[in-house]
């Protein structure tokens, strides 16, 4: 099963979530952010050559262009493969664990595996982000030591930032899930 | 409505908790059988290992399990049977399957099959609630996960898990989670060995080495290594022997070894040669990790120096080098006497006390003119050092470089002594002119209390210095001395402190400069003694064997059957080899923070290289 709903992050852009039900214990959901725009790749580029330019007049060293050239070339690649991300996905397998994956717009992906047994909860919490009070899903780690301390808050959806309503509903169900396991785990 | 469905599903099912059969993908394609494997009840899961063929003899079956079990101490077992229909479906082979499972008990009974097409798999899991074998089966959800047996059995999880205790029998599972499937697949290596030729009693399929090919070569270098090592440990621990011998303890020949770099990285080296040739066998993959990083570093070294020797040594470049050498030392002892030739002057159009601006300058040329001579009488003999010296680089690339930082800490002398003396004179300034600033404000440091105390002079008596003090009243004499001395020194201080000022200021920035050169010599060749190039290497070529973790993915699966993931191993990145895998290095970190370093500049103490030895201090 599969559904789809269009979705606004929380400065307004907009986002979609694919919701994926593989099986009662295991569910994706998928956020996917627009992909990078033509317009903003083109404005960018023409400020940086325009720039460049102007430079070259003052100047009168060709070298200016050229680097001008592999700068732009350089912070593009560098961008669509270190900072730009496309989908960032959420897996929760009854049991086995949750893991996020993050693809880059280059097509790299880095995952991010966290066993069931290591996790103590996943809640919605409250951040400072620049001037506004943001809500974000995260996951509670056990801390190994002592069984009732928390040791890592892992944030998920950490480049999207989708907005209450969205979190609301990954939040139940990956607590479902959550509620199963416990029961599951109490009741050998 | 799906979340309703779902919740009546799982109100059904109860809150038993999902079965996982690890299923290796090379036995995929294989005949039906037998699965044979190890079941981790904590977390119900199945980890198959191997499927055993038809046809079999059940005892030679089980005696085939205990001698693995006997010696990799896994609980190995029959978990189930696996079914592969390649043609129509036999209701035969169903039956005689369903018979096996009371040949072997395990609870719960795995059944695997695989229909026609790839796609469609089945799996049953029945759990028997009586003793008896026709009592009522229940039947448990599964789920199905696909993994790589090499790359499970050759990869290692980071960060380690705790080293489960190699108990007598079954005691294993003390890795929790997924540690416990990795832990499982490498301890079975024994049931791995043999390959798809044997003509054991038993047919098995799992994965399979394609063979070691055997080399004369590498054998012969397999019975030489033993020998060599040995050889070359004798060797080691004379040359270390007669690095500690007594001849070089005392005192000024200790004093130059602790001062020279090249000393430091020769004595690294040693031990970084003792730790590869020690017949020790490595303890833990860890070990063994640090002794091939540590084999690799040193190899690269040792052919980037010969590297650099070879071009040295094409073209005769030492003659040149010599030939440049003491040109470039007359150069910048030229340019320093125009420097202070400038300072004696009006530098910058500052107006400075010209008595002893003089004073300094021609002190400090006097200083050049020593160099020069001293630079020109070396001259004849500089070319044979440098060929001597660049001998040297065949140990390494980081011993030539660390050659190379005390050569230039050795030209660089005159500087390093401006520096010193401007220091001196700067700090000796500074330090007065903070004592007689409370002085001044009428305080005084109070040596017993370590602390400023207030004093009082009574500055009518000053102001009435010719008069005789009345008697009776114990007037303070002393006191009106001390301050009229030292207000009139604080003046001339303070008209003297920019001469003195400027000296130190243009010597602290050229100092500053030849340790940011040596600094930079150091940095290379830390970078070299540390980066661990194996496990760099290993990670860009063989991916899984440095693991971080594992990442799932869901294959398409038809509904009404068990749920397929596919597990990958997910490898560690590039930041994190390096840090869990660097080498001790000499330990040169910056010993000064940028703050500290400012403040020491700011009064005039002495800073040094950020090479100092720990152990000893001078």
């Amino acid at each position: 099963m599969e559904d789809e709903r269009s979705l606004s992050d929380i400065c307004g852009g907009r986002l979609a979530l694919h919701r994926r039900y593989y099986s009662p214990s295991c569910l994706e959901f998928c956020l996917s952010c627009p992909r990078i725009s033509l317009r903003s790749i083109t404005a960018v580029t023409c400020t940086v050559w325009l720039a460049a330019y102007g430079l070259f007049t003052l100047c009168e060293n060709s070298m200016i262009l050229s680097a001008a050239i592999f700068i732009t070339l350089l912070g593009l690649l560098g961008y669509l493969h270190f900072v730009k991300i496309d989908h960032e996905t959420l897996l929760i397998i009854d049991s086995l664990g949750i893991q996020m994956t993050s693809s880059y717009a280059s097509g790299k992906e880095s995952t991010t595996f966290i066993e069931m047994g290591k996790v103590k909860d996943v809640i919605i919490n409250e951040a400072i982000y620049m001037q506004k009070v943001i809500y974000y899903l995260c996951i509670l780690l056990k801390d190994p030591v002592e069984p009732h301390g928390i040791s890592q808050v892992v944030p998920i959806f950490q480049s999207a930032k989708p907005r209450l309503d969205c979190l609301i509903e990954v939040y139940r169900s990956c607590q479902e899930i959550l509620a199963h396991q416990k029961a599951a785990s109490t009741s050998p | 409505m799906p979340r309703l469905l779902q919740l009546l599903w799982a109100q059904l099912s109860g809150p038993g908790m999902v079965l996982k059969a690890f299923f290796p993908t090379c036995c995929a394609s294989a005949d039906s059988g037998l699965l044979v494997g190890r079941w981790v009840p904590e977390q119900s899961s199945a980890v198959v290992l191997a499927v055993v063929h038809f046809p079999f003899i059940p005892v030679q079956v089980k005696e085939l399990l205990a001698q693995v079990q006997q010696a990799s101490q896994v609980g190995v077992a029959v978990l189930g049977t696996w079914c592969h229909r390649r043609q129509e479906p036999e209701e035969s082979l169903g039956h005689f399957l369903e018979g096996l499972g009371t040949l072997f008990s395990h609870e719960p009974w795995l059944q695997l099959c695989r229909e026609r097409g790839s796609k469609s798999w089945n799996c049953k899991a029945t759990r028997r609630q009586g003793p008896t074998p026709l009592a009522p089966a229940c039947e448990d959800q599964v789920m199905l996960i696909f993994y790589d047996q090499r790359k499970v059995l050759l990869s290692r999880l980071h960060p380690p898990a705790a080293l489960p205790e190699r108990q007598a029998g079954d005691a294993t599972a003390s890795a929790g989670g997924l540690a416990a499937v990795f832990d499982t697949v490498a301890r079975s290596e024994v049931l791995f060995q043999s390959d798809r030729f044997d003509e054991g009693p038993v047919r098995l399929t799992h994965w399979q080495s394609e063979g070691v090919e055997a080399s004369i070569l590498v054998e012969l270098a397999k019975r030489a290594a033993g020998p060599v090592c040995l050889l070359l440990a004798c060797l080691l621990s004379l040359v270390s022997a007669a690095s500690a011998c007594r001849v070089f303890r005392p005192w000024p020949l200790s004093f130059i070894w602790s001062k020279l770099s090249t000393c430091e990285q020769l004595r690294h080296r040693l031990d970084q040669l003792t730790l590869v040739v020690s017949a020790h066998r490595a303890e833990g993959p860890a070990q063994l990790m640090r002794k091939a990083n540590t084999l690799v570093s040193v190899l690269l070294d040792m052919a980037l120096g010969l590297l650099l020797l070879s071009w040295l040594h094409r073209k005769d470049r030492f003659a040149h080098l010599a030939e440049a050498l003491v040109p470039v030392a007359d150069r910048v002892a030229e340019e320093l006497q125009h420097l202070l030739q400038w300072l004696m002057g009006a530098p910058a159009g500052l107006k400075m006390n010209r008595a002893l601006d003089q004073v300094l300058g021609r002190f400090f040329l006097y200083h050049i003119h020593l160099w020069i001579s001293y630079i020109h009488l070396m001259s004849p003999f500089i070319e044979h050092i440098l060929w001597h010296l660049g001998l040297s680089a065949c140990l390494g690339l980081t011993v030539a470089l660390s050659i190379l930082s005390d050569i230039i800490s050795l030209l660089t002398f005159h500087i390093y002594c401006f520096y010193v003396y401007g220091a001196r004179l700067y700090s000796l300034k500074i330090h007065g002119l903070s004592s007689l600033w409370r002085l001044f404000r009428g305080k005084k440091w109070n040596v017993l209390r370590q602390r400023v105390d207030s004093c009082s002079y009574d500055l009518d008596q000053v102001w009435r210095a010719g008069i005789p003090p009345r008697t009776g009243e114990g007037c303070p004499n002393w006191h009106q001395a001390a301050l009229f001395i030292g207000t009139l020194l604080f003046t001339i201080l303070i008209f003297l402190l920019p001469t003195t000022a400027l000296y130190y200021l243009v010597f602290t920035l050229l100092r500053l400069l030849v340790v940011t050169v040596q600094g930079l010599v150091h940095l290379l060749v830390d970078l070299i003694n540390s980066l661990p190039l194996y496990s760099l290497g290993l990670r860009l070529c063989r991916p899984y064997r440095l693991a971080a973790g594992v990442k799932f993915r869901v294959l398409e699966h038809e509904a009404g059957r068990p749920l397929r993931l596919l597990m990958q191993i997910n490898p560690l990145p590039f930041s994190h080899v390096v840090r869990t895998y660097r080498l001790p290095s000499c330990g040169c970190h910056p010993k000064h923070s940028w703050g500290s370093l400012c403040r020491k500049l700011f009064f005039g103490e002495l800073i040094y290289p950020w090479r100092q030895r720990g152990d000893k201090q001078d």
